[in-house]
């Protein structure tokens, strides 16, 4: 199992990012990362993953561990090698490489593996075999999106860390990828999905949790995620009683509610 | 027109070695997205390194291993003086490669010393003559080993991995971490590949004559080439060498026609003009991406 414990991180010295937030990715779940712009989840995803150095972040409090072990101070080669897969947020795909390239690249902590990884990829995303050696910078936004996650796949990662796959994708799309992501999870590979499109998310996951600037506010199973008002009204946009609300009538009074205060 | 094809040649020659120290930069300018100043002293290290190591073990395996030393010595300061810091700003970094430039350049530079010292290259100026045409056996030798070089060089980030993970952390360095790529690795490798460059273009830039404390200047040559190219084209590299290569041979062969009365051979210049010709047309370079960032 993957875990945060009161995990605190300061970018810069000075910005504080997470302030506290505890979670858990069990194996073979599907785990739901909600909350708006700046609440912390790419923060959050950046400690689990390793990268939080580049970006000048630091763990100050609390503990990243992997079945049990401590693993907060991992580069992001290590955390790649122990099996976890951070899928960046906005695909960023090699875009002057060819398809099969990037996930060759993607294989990179797992060279022994690439032909059985390529085949699982291909079975998963037939559309990445017709495009195989195109460059990957001409496919469309759900094609490298796509390609992001094989990429990903390409090191048969236990853990899975998805940030925003929905992002800029027609509805269409993110349904394929929404369904592409709960059949990883079959496969059994645990996912920790960050999204906005809450929906989406919550169609497919274990268990939900929300985050508000820093902390965890709410940490319930998916399906009860689903049913509270509060998230219906914010992040589902449907109103009180389950009518969708016209986005004039919100307008009118604009109430911010806020779970932490 | 054999004049004409003679001095073509011998701008082959000379632009070999200009595409082995471009190559160098180039590979650099791709991982880190500086421009490394040392590179010419890389160069001269190396050329200095073979004329000590050539009469003790040969001519070839004098050049194998003083590049790998050169390559070495290239790891080391990239450890020590630039990868603390990385992330700084892009100036700050290529400053202090001139620092590094410099400092081996003087100590490298002890190493001449007064008395006339030859890399031991089995060319000297000997020419072949093929109908008329004059050609330099060294310039061969170096056209050769530079397609040679280039060859290498494409298998290597076409097939292994590391040479892929090189090219993937040159387009989306925080995607390529991500996938596991170790960045410092590929920092530490391009550095390696360009000092063992630069110390193989030293040992040709110095064949044929003695070796003197100025010949790092024939790396700073190597500018021009590299932004007619394109900063971060390897293919760029490889055309600009020859194209800069070939124009300074035939402007330095006709000058003495063309202004008789100007001392100084326009030569030298030419580089710079076709550059800045380029640049007015392209100002990424022949085959630069567009958005390259200046340095």
């Amino acid at each position: 199992m993957l875990s945060v414990q009161n995990l605190e991180v300061v970018y810069d010295d000075v910005v504080l990012a997470l302030r506290g937030v505890s979670l858990e990715i069990p194996d073979d779940r599907i785990v739901a990362l909600l909350g708006a712009n700046g609440a912390g989840k790419s923060t959050l995803l950046r400690a689990l993953s390793g990268m939080l150095d580049i970006h000048d972040g630091d763990v100050r409090k609390g503990d990243v561990t992997l079945d049990g072990t401590s693993v907060a101070r991992l580069s992001a080669t290590a955390m790649a090698g122990r099996g976890i897969k951070h899928v960046l947020e906005g695909r960023r795909v090699f875009r002057e490489l060819s398809v099969e390239e990037n996930l060759r690249v993607g294989a990179h902590v797992a060279r022994k593996d690439l032909r059985a990884n390529l085949v699982r990829v291909y079975d998963l995303f037939p559309r990445l075999v017709e495009r195989k050696d195109q460059l990957a910078g001409f496919l469309s936004g759900g094609e490298q999106q796509m390609l992001a996650i094989g990429r990903a796949l390409m090191s048969g990662p236990r853990y899975l860390l998805l940030d925003e796959p929905s992002l800029g994708l027609a509805p269409m799309v993110v349904a394929q990828i929404r369904d592409i992501i709960a059949e990883i999870n079959h496969q059994g590979t645990g996912v920790l999905l960050v999204e906005q499109n809450a929906t989406m998310a919550l169609q497919i996951a274990h268990h939900g949790y929300v985050m508000e600037t820093g902390r965890v506010v709410m940490d319930r199973p998916a399906a009860e995620l689903l049913a509270d008002d509060d998230i219906r009204e914010f992040y589902l946009g449907l109103g009180a009683e389950g009518e969708r609300t016209s986005y004039r009538d919100v307008k009118h009074y604009r109430r911010r509610k806020r779970w932490a205060s | 027109m054999n004049e004409l094809l003679t001095a073509v040649f011998s701008g082959l020659g000379q632009g070999s070695i200009y595409t082995l120290l471009a190559l160098g930069f180039v590979i650099i300018y791709k991982s880190m997205g500086v421009i490394s100043f040392a590179q010419p002293a890389f160069m001269m290290s190396g050329a200095i390194l073979v004329s000590y190591l050539s009469p003790r073990l040969g001519f070839w395996v004098a050049v194998v291993l003083g590049g790998l030393v050169v390559a070495a010595v290239a790891l080391v300061v990239e450890r020590l003086a630039i990868r603390p810091m990385v992330g700084k700003a892009v100036f700050v970094i290529a400053i202090i490669t001139i620092g590094v430039d410099i400092i081996v350049r003087v100590v490298a530079g002890a190493f001449v010393g007064a008395d006339p010292r030859l890399v031991g290259d089995p060319w000297g100026l000997d020419t072949w003559s093929l109908g008329g045409v004059q050609v330099q056996q060294r310039h061969v030798a170096a056209f050769v080993a530079a397609a040679v070089i280039v060859a290498l060089l494409a298998a290597f980030f076409r097939s292994t991995p590391i040479g892929l993970a090189m090219r993937a952390a040159a387009l989306d360095q925080e995607a390529a971490m991500a996938q596991g790529v170790n960045v410092g690795t590929v920092f530490a490798t391009s550095w390696a590949m360009a000092g063992f460059l630069a110390a193989i273009a030293g040992v040709f830039a110095a064949a044929g004559n003695p070796l003197d404390q100025n010949l790092w200047i024939v790396g700073l040559a190597a500018l021009p080439v590299i932004i007619l190219g394109g900063l971060d084209s390897l293919l760029g590299a490889v055309v600009g060498g020859l194209v800069i290569g070939v124009v300074e041979a035939l402007v330095r062969n006709y000058h003495s026609d063309v202004f008789p009365d100007l001392a100084t051979n326009t030569g030298s210049l030419a580089p710079y003009v076709v550059m800045l010709l380029v640049l007015l047309v392209r100002p990424y370079g022949l085959f630069g991406t567009k958005e390259v960032e200046r340095v």
